[in-house]
């Protein structure tokens, strides 16, 4: 049976007086004055004018001893290094890779970083060169790390590790890289049946959790076999919280998934994604985080 | 939304093989298999696309790449009836209709299926009736594809998907009962009310052609006509009064308009209202129009795949069960609207 729910739109609600963290933020759009104490630094996302310093980005002042800077909200991935990232193959060149990762510039995967399968450590020759395509090809997704920052902007991956490589079948979304919290490890193995990668540029991946730990393939082997309905219906359903977290603008980490997948179990997974049950939801884990903290 | 200079397309009202319509393929271009193109496994599809080429097909509409392990979950989630954001094979996504959103049109609605985002508006303007069609109105679409929506619809990049669409529109709304185009003459041979629909594409989100048209009957229940009197000389002159009062007008009769539904071939069942990625994985889509009767006025078979009669079949009884809860729905959403009256708050585009 069709089900079609058609609605007015609601206006926004601005963000009522919810649990201020930590402290009040100094929150500035562009073209806000700073300050106009000329002692201080000027960083990222600040400039110069008459004497007073200016923020050009819509974000939150931090400041570090004389340094000034202004943290955007809502911006494209930058690259630091060690960040796990999720990232989408764009193009195959000669002896690399440039993968989309939502930052300003395509980020590359050098040949040379790459674990070839089988896990051996040997010199790239002209014919895994000409073999690149058999490895990875325009669209595959992938897990890495990265290894540098070049001068411009642009962020080096490396896959130099056995929990990195080719992805295979489970959900993409795509959100603010600004929403993903940093943590110790961005792996998880969910409790609920499904695992969970949540890269540093935005892009989370879900999958079912492979049966077996060891796999000296190091990724190369997609598992094409089909997910059964009990895996697809736990990835479906956190999928639905997490775009529902995004909506509700609350930071993404391990401990606020899980406990935004169990305030939605009563629920059915396609009614997440409704406004007023969405806010419910966002609620109830808001609710359990602060008495984590507190 | 001024439609200074619209794009004279086809012939009036009637067929239109426009120049942005795919043509009808049977068996794709692999030649060989024609029908039982649809009964073979998934899995010899993905062999074949994986040996064809790995760069990217360059597709008019809006589209995501995706890697084959994804493809393959999702075509095997749509076999389960369950999707990847939980939808079974025939629900629609969470739509917001609002009506009057633009003030200087005759009529005009926003429609948000998911991701995607449709601003329509009608113009109501005096033309010269047809020279075929002496005694009726006529209306006139045009879409815009605007770069908001993604980058390649910049300057020119999306006057092709533009052209499509508006010509499936025509199509569409080519059958005589849709409209009653009657009401739209003021003086036979004369002068008639010319409607111009304009379509704006603010953001694809996937299943543009359900958006549009959804959005362009909420538009047409908007439209308020002004109401106009003929009165002749003694010379015989005609000339045309405008009533005083801004809120006498005609309303236009969208009981018989009708809906857009696509259904998107994946792997062996069909899905609505697919996502962009989901569009990715289908070869074959079917769209039909629907009226809330459950009368089919037009239908049309996109993309590159081919689909066997029976599962044509299949797929026009879903769509007409699904397009009358689609009527049924958004009737019922334009009226509560309507009831609101003056105290509705209005939302627009900074709510």
């Amino acid at each position: 049976m069709a089900a079609i729910t058609m609605r007015l739109p609601v206006p926004r609600k601005a963000a009522g007086p919810s649990a201020p963290r930590g402290g009040e933020k100094h929150l500035v759009a562009p073209g806000d004055t700073i300050t106009t104490d000329t002692g201080y630094m000027r960083g990222h996302g600040t400039y110069v004018e008459e004497e007073k310093l200016i923020a050009s980005v819509a974000g939150a002042v931090e400041r570090v001893n004389k340094l000034v800077c202004v943290k955007a909200l809502k911006t494209r991935y930058n690259g630091e290094v060690g960040d796990i990232v999720v990232g989408r193959i764009t193009e195959v060149q000669q002896k690399r890779w440039k993968v989309e990762t939502n930052s300003r510039l395509d980020s590359v995967l050098l040949l040379s970083s790459m674990n070839l399968p089988g896990g051996e450590l040997r010199r790239r020759s002209a014919e895994d060169e000409l073999a690149m395509r058999d490895y990875l090809q325009e669209g595959d997704l992938i897990s890495a790390e990265v290894q540098s920052v070049f001068s411009d902007g642009a962020v080096s991956l490396h896959t130099r590790s056995l929990k990195y490589g080719k992805l295979g079948q489970g959900v993409l979304v795509q959100v603010s890289p600004s929403l993903v919290k940093r943590q110790k490890t961005h792996f998880h193995d969910l409790p609920c049946g499904a695992s969970i990668i949540l890269g540093n540029n935005g892009f989370i991946w879900i999958y079912p959790t492979a049966e077996q730990k060891d796999e000296e393939a190091g990724g190369f082997t997609t598992n094409l076999e089909p997910v059964p309905l009990s895996d697809r219906e736990v990835i479906s359903r956190l999928r639905n919280c997490i775009v529902a977290l995004v909506t509700q603008q609350l930071m993404l980490f391990d401990t606020s998934i899980l406990y935004c997948y169990e305030a939605s179990l009563p629920h059915q997974i396609k009614d997440i994604l409704k406004p007023e049950v969405m806010e419910e939801i966002v609620l109830e884990t808001r609710q359990r985080l602060l008495d984590l903290e507190g | 939304m001024a439609p200074s200079a619209p794009s004279r397309l086809g012939a009036g009202g009637g067929q239109c093989a426009g120049a942005g319509e795919a043509p009808p393929c049977v068996g794709g271009s692999r030649g060989a298999v024609a029908s039982g193109s649809d009964a073979r496994a998934p899995e010899a599809e993905e062999r074949r696309r994986k040996q064809k080429n790995g760069g990217q097909r360059r597709e008019s509409m809006a589209s995501v790449v995706l890697s084959e392990p994804e493809k393959l979950y999702i075509v095997h989630g749509v076999q389960e009836d369950l999707r990847v954001d939980g939808r079974g094979c025939e629900d629609y996504r969470c739509a917001e209709v609002e009506t009057d959103v633009v003030s200087n049109t005759s009529g005009s609605a926003r429609v948000k299926l998911g991701h995607t985002d449709i601003l329509v508006g009608v113009k109501a303007e005096m033309g010269t009736p047809k020279l075929e069609k002496p005694d009726e109105g006529y209306l006139e679409f045009f879409v815009d594809c605007s770069a908001n929506a993604t980058p390649e619809f910049e300057g020119r990049g999306g006057e092709e998907l533009g052209t499509e669409i508006a010509n499936t529109l025509y199509r569409v709304f080519s059958s005589e009962s849709s409209v009653d185009l009657k009401s739209l003459c003021i003086n036979p041979r004369e002068h008639c009310w010319v409607l111009y629909v304009d379509v704006l594409l603010l953001e694809c989100g996937g299943n543009l052609l359900d958006a549009i048209s959804i959005a362009v009957k909420a538009a047409l229940f908007n439209t308020r006509i002004p109401k106009v009197r003929v009165l002749e000389d003694e010379e015989g002159s005609k000339e045309i009064e405008l009533s005083d009062d801004p809120y006498d007008c005609i309303r236009l009769n969208v009981d018989n308009v009708p809906c857009i539904v696509t259904l998107s071939k994946i792997g062996y069942r069909h899905v609505v209202d697919a996502t962009l990625q989901e569009e990715a994985c289908s070869l074959a889509s079917l769209l039909i129009s629907v009226t809330s009767k459950g009368a089919l006025t037009s239908m049309k078979k996109v993309g590159k795949g081919s689909l066997d009669p029976e599962s044509i079949f299949e797929m026009m009884e879903t769509g007409k069960r699904v397009g009358k809860s689609l009527h049924i729905a958004l009737q019922k959403i334009l009226d509560e609207e309507e009831s609101l009256g003056t105290s509705r708050q209005k939302v627009g585009f900074l709510g």
